[in-house]
Formats: C-alpha cells, structure tokens, sequence
C-alpha cells in the first residue's frame, strides 16, 4: 500500500515508476511533495514543470498540473507559464543535464531575473537517461560512458552557478539528507523570487557502477560521511573541508522579483 | 575475404566514421543516437580512432562546432536525432548554405508531441529543404557503407554540400546484423583526402566568412546551392558504381528498383520498412500480380528523372510513408513522387498510405493489403491509413 502522501499526491495508477532500484530520485520526488503538503497551496494553484532525463520523469508521477517538456527548456517553459499566471506556484525539476548542460542558459537568465519559480535541480552526476555518459557535474577524471579513462571537464558548482547568476534563494540537500531537502525546498517555494534547490541524488547503474561507488546503500552513506552543513563548515579550518561537499541554506535575500516589477511598469504607465 | 561483425545499425555508423577517421567529431547523447557517441568515445580513449572528440553541451554546440572545424578545414562527423536535429536547425541551415561538406548520421526518430523516442523518420523529413544531401538507408551494411560513400558525395567539387544519412531508430539503431567491414587503406584510398578551397580559413588567403550581404549576391548563392544539389544527382549514382567496383556492394544510387522490369504496378518506399515491403511483393508475385517495388534512397536531392523513367510503364502506384505532409493529408515522399510525375505528363492512379508513426510496425500483411490496394484502383485515392488491428 502506499503512503498516505503518495497517495495523496502522486498518480498512483502510473507507479511503480521507470527508475532503477536504488535511485535517489524517488526521494526527492517524495519529499517535493511533503514540502508542498507543508506549504498550505492551493494545489490547483501549482504547475510543475520538468524537462528531459531521468528527474524529468517526475511529472509524470506527480498528481498535479505538470508539463514534462524538451531538453533543456523546463525553465523557459516555467517561464512563461509564471509571466501568463503569476499566482501560480510554479516549480520546475531538472536534472543536471538539462539543467547545466543543454539548458544552462535558461538557468542563468531566470536566476538574473529573479522570477518567482522555483527549481529542483536532481543532480545524479551522469547522463542516466540515455546510459550513463559523463554530464557537467561529472567530477573531474570520473568516468562515463563517454569518458572511458575519466572525464577532463570541470564539474560545476550549480549553487554557486545560481547564486552568482542572482538566484536569491539557493540552497543544497542531499537525498539521504531527506528531513533537510524538504524544509529547504518549502523555504524556497515561499521564497518570492528565483529559489534554486540542489539535491544531490545517487545512480547506482550507470554513474555508480562506472566509478566503483559502490550499491545504492553505498552511495547514500556516502552522502552522510561527506556532506558538512554550511553553519558547521564556516567553523572548520578550509584543510578540513577537503574532500567533503557542503549543505544547508547558501544564500537566502530578498530582491525585487520579475513579474511584480514587470506590473509595477504597467501600474506606473496607467498613472501617466 | 572482408572482415564481417554482427552489430547494430549504430556500432555500423560509428565504425564507418572511425574507418574515415575524421578530424572532429563533436556529438550530444540523444535517444536512440547515443551508443554512436559512446562506440566513438571509447574508439578514441582505445586510439582506433584518431579524431578530436567532443561531447559537448548540446546539439546546438554539436554543429556549431563542426561549423568551425569544418571552416578550419576539418573532416566532420556528427550524428543526432528528432529533438536534437531541431536544436541544431539554426547551424544545421547555415551549413548547407555555407556548403561546408559535413556528414551527419540521423537516427530517426519521430517527432514529439506527445512524448515519444521510437523510431520514424519525420525529423530529418521535416528539415528536407535546408539544403542538405539527405540519404535514407534500409539495413546495417547500407548504414556503414552509405557514411563512407557520404564523405566522397559531398566532398564532391561539383557538390560541396553536407549530408545526412538517415537510418531507422531501434528497427536498425538497435538491432544487430552481419556487417561486412571494409579495409581502412580501401576507405582511405577510396575517400581521398579533403582539400577545401571554396570555403577556408587559411591565414595565407584570409576570407571574411559570412559578412551581411545584399538579396542580388545571396540570390547568386541560391541560384548554384541548387545547381550542385542538382549535380548531386549525377554523383551519388556514380559514387555508387565506384563503391562497387572497390567493395562489391551496390544499392542503385538514387534509388533502389525491385523487380521493376515488368511490373504494372509499383509500390514506393523509403528506410527500413523496404525489407517488409519486398517481402510483400514476392508473395503477391507468386500469385500472379505484377507489382514492382521503388526504395527511395535519396530525398534530397529528389531523383526525378529516375523516378519517371521506373514508373514509365506501369498503371497504378502508392507511396507507403512512415512520416507526414502536414497541410497536404498524406506523407512527403507521396507528394515528391507525384510532382516528379507531373512533369513527365504521364499521370496514372495512384495512393497515399502512412503508418508506422511513432515505431509503429508496418507489418507483411499490411504491405499486402497496400499492394490489393493499388492493384484494385482505378483513380486516385485517399490516404490509407495503415493501423494495429
């Protein structure tokens, strides 16, 4: 039987869902849904919008109005969905394919902008749609199946992408991290203005078995051995840092947002 | 003796590209595309293939880079599918225009919405008039050894234009055949090597590419882009010949006749719904019927004059078409065929069919009921479609 926040929430006639035993993208999934619970919306009030790859396929799942669309563009959808209806809560769920690689413009201009969405970036560290080729958060020298003796790109660092970009809310959790994603994935949907969530997914298929990570348990435990919380990390010295990634709320400021400043223009030339 | 393997339609286009050996190579990952990258990928990490390759960050970066390689003076290979080639479109049309020689393999898959990734050939279909060599393949072999034939087609002086070889998603992509794999001397040998004059960036004679230019020069332009796809003609039927002569495989060029000699009726097909249309035709000839089977191999550029003279005797003919003509009510290769026809001021009967949208089978027994079709027409008739009982 499901839970009673899959059943509330999810299209439980679609499950079982596509992904592979293991994959952390079932608790992300989940814990969207627990956060919009907790936010007290209006469901008809949300749009969910995905773009292409595993994390994608969330909509799909999701009992609310969602749009699964083209590689990339989940933003740029998002986008003009918010500017046509900007009551509506809208949140997108991209992966980091679509996010950083095929769609990393999108994702710049909207954290420029600062427009209210909100966007769960599934980030798996592999192209898992299609098989396991080597993505921009790749870690330098991991290997894909694009990059057979390890991968020579730079990794991005998507908060501090976003966050530069002039994303107002950023923050980053981890999926065994479930109980923090969700509270900083509410924060960021009552965040007026551009919120990016980076939730640090496992694939133990395709990038997993290709670096050697070891099964799914692995993987996770992996996320509790390395993640250090950005309070606890700002009192540690650098050289103890290294090799650990950061988690908790980066950045978290209130900036003018698009589309009341785009209705401010239009109030402001109705006065004249 | 050649040297066979039995592979997959692309483990065939990625080793066709690593026996020409071109100097970049730059490629997205895509459904059902993405097993050429990883065979490239892993040809070069093993240092089978010599090219400079790339998995870049989108389609878009794909073929703008081979721009760029190309103008260099690069040999370029790339392959995509469906939404990737809609990506590309913006340097996908200025390729063509640029009439830089890039070949690129086109996993065809059918075009969304709804969501979909099963094969059809609707993507390269839908971009038929951006200027580009388009080449519709039916099997494996045909996939390997049309990508090394591409290169010398399109490096062609009286050419000069990029192409496409088009082959089936997951009916090819995905399924395994005996592939007879050529020699590299051979390939080399046959390919030659590629010398750009038209169009380079070469400090010893600097080019300004591409400055803004009045509509009398750019029509100047139109004028010979639509001559050379017009010399084309010639060439593919020729490089076929060579082809043969060297490697002791012919596909008939511009297009493929199936007991055509004496057949009253013609059934015209393209990609890889031809093995189930061939089949058909032999049933049918068994039971008397005079039907003749056309493989349209190159849409672009369309092969006029050959189509005319195959259908010169016969009475009655239908266009099977896994893609479609929005705004016409058929497929495209009906329409193609039927304007080739005009001009030969012989009009028979004739019918539209489309199926196998979406991966959907075209199966023998429909193949049948089209050939009962047309056999029984007498005026033109409207689109049938062809759909799962």
């Amino acid at each position: 039987m499901p839970s009673a926040i899959v059943n509330e929430y999810f299209r439980t006639k679609k499950l079982p869902q596509i992904w592979c035993p293991g994959c952390g993208h079932g608790i992300i999934t989940r814990a969207i849904t627990v956060a919009l619970d907790k936010s007290n919306l209006n469901r008809d009030k949300i749009c969910i919008v995905s773009g292409i790859g595993c994390s994608s396929r969330a909509t799909g799942y999701l009992d609310f109005d969602t749009l699964h669309t083209t590689h990339g563009r989940a933003i740029a959808f998002a986008t003009g969905i918010k500017l046509a209806k900007p009551e509506l809560t809208v949140i997108v769920i991209t992966g980091d394919g679509d996010c950083t690689a095929i769609g990393g413009n999108h994702l710049i201009h909207a954290c420029r902008r600062n427009i209210d969405i909100t966007a769960i970036v599934f980030n798996n560290n592999i192209y898992g749609m299609t098989g396991g080729q080597y993505s921009p958060t790749t870690p330098k020298y991991d290997k894909g199946t694009t990059a057979p003796y390890g991968n020579i790109d730079k990794s991005f660092d998507i908060p501090g992408l976003a966050a530069a970009a002039g994303a107002t809310y950023v923050a980053r959790a981890t999926a065994y991290h479930a109980n923090l994603l969700i509270s900083l994935i509410q924060k960021g949907i009552n965040n007026k203005g551009f919120s990016l969530i980076e939730a640090i997914s496992d694939c133990p298929t395709y990038y997993g078995r290709k670096n050697k990570k070891g099964d799914a348990v692995d993987m996770l435990e992996w996320q509790k051995k390395y993640a250090i919380n950005v309070t606890a990390a700002s009192k540690m010295p650098p050289e103890s840092l290294k090799g650990k990634f950061i988690i908790g709320e980066f950045k978290n400021t209130t900036e003018p947002e698009y589309t009341d400043e785009y209705q401010k223009i239009i109030d402001n030339i109705g006065k004249e | 003796m050649q040297e066979f393997d039995v592979i997959n339609g692309n483990k065939a286009a990625a080793i066709a590209a690593a026996l020409v050996n071109p100097d970049v190579i730059a490629a997205y990952p895509i459904t059902p595309q993405t097993p050429v990258v990883e065979y490239l990928t892993q040809f070069a990490a093993d240092g089978v293939l010599k090219s400079s390759m790339s998995e870049v960050e989108s389609e878009l970066s794909a073929m703008s880079v081979l721009t760029g390689a190309s103008l260099a003076g690069a040999r370029t290979f790339t392959a995509t599918s469906s939404q990737g080639l809609s990506l590309m479109y913006e340097p996908y049309f200025r390729a063509s225009t640029l009439r830089l020689p890039i070949v690129m393999a086109i996993v065809n898959r059918e075009m969304i919405s709804p969501q979909t990734v099963w094969g059809g050939p609707q993507d390269s279909i839908s971009v038929r008039d951006a200027g580009w060599l388009q080449i519709y393949v039916e099997d494996n072999q045909e996939i390997l050894d049309m990508i090394i034939q591409a290169y010398k087609i399109a490096e062609n002086k009286d050419v000069l234009l990029p192409i496409n070889i088009c082959y089936d998603g997951f009916y090819l992509s995905h399924m395994t055949e005996k592939v007879f794999i050529p020699e590299q001397e051979k390939v080399a040998k046959f390919i030659g090597k590629y010398n750009p004059e038209h169009i380079i960036l070469d400090p010893k004679r600097p080019m300004a590419v591409d400055p803004l230019t009045n509509g009398d020069l750019l029509m100047e332009y139109r004028y010979k882009h639509l001559k050379s796809q017009q010399n084309a003609l010639k060439v593919i039927d020729e490089t076929d010949s060579e082809f043969e002569y060297l490697f002791g495989r012919s596909y008939g060029g511009l297009i493929e006749e199936y007991r055509m000699e004496d057949a009253e009726i013609a059934i015209l097909v393209m990609g890889s719904l031809t093995g189930a249309a061939k089949e058909a035709v032999d049933i049918k000839r068994k039971k008397g019927v005079k039907i003749g089977l056309i493989k349209v191999r190159a849409l672009r550029p369309f092969p006029k004059e050959r189509i005319i003279k195959a259908l010169g005797k016969i009475r009655a003919f239908g266009v099977v078409d896994r893609n479609v003509s929005f705004g016409w009510n058929t497929g495209v290769v009906y329409q193609e065929v039927k304007s080739a026809l005009y001009e030969s001021g012989k009009i028979v009967p004739s019918v539209p069919f489309v199926g196998g949208l979406g991966g959907e089978d075209i199966t023998v027994k429909m193949m049948i009921e089209s050939i009962d079709k047309i056999n029984s027409i007498e005026k033109n008739h409207n689109t049938v479609w062809l759909t799962r009982e």
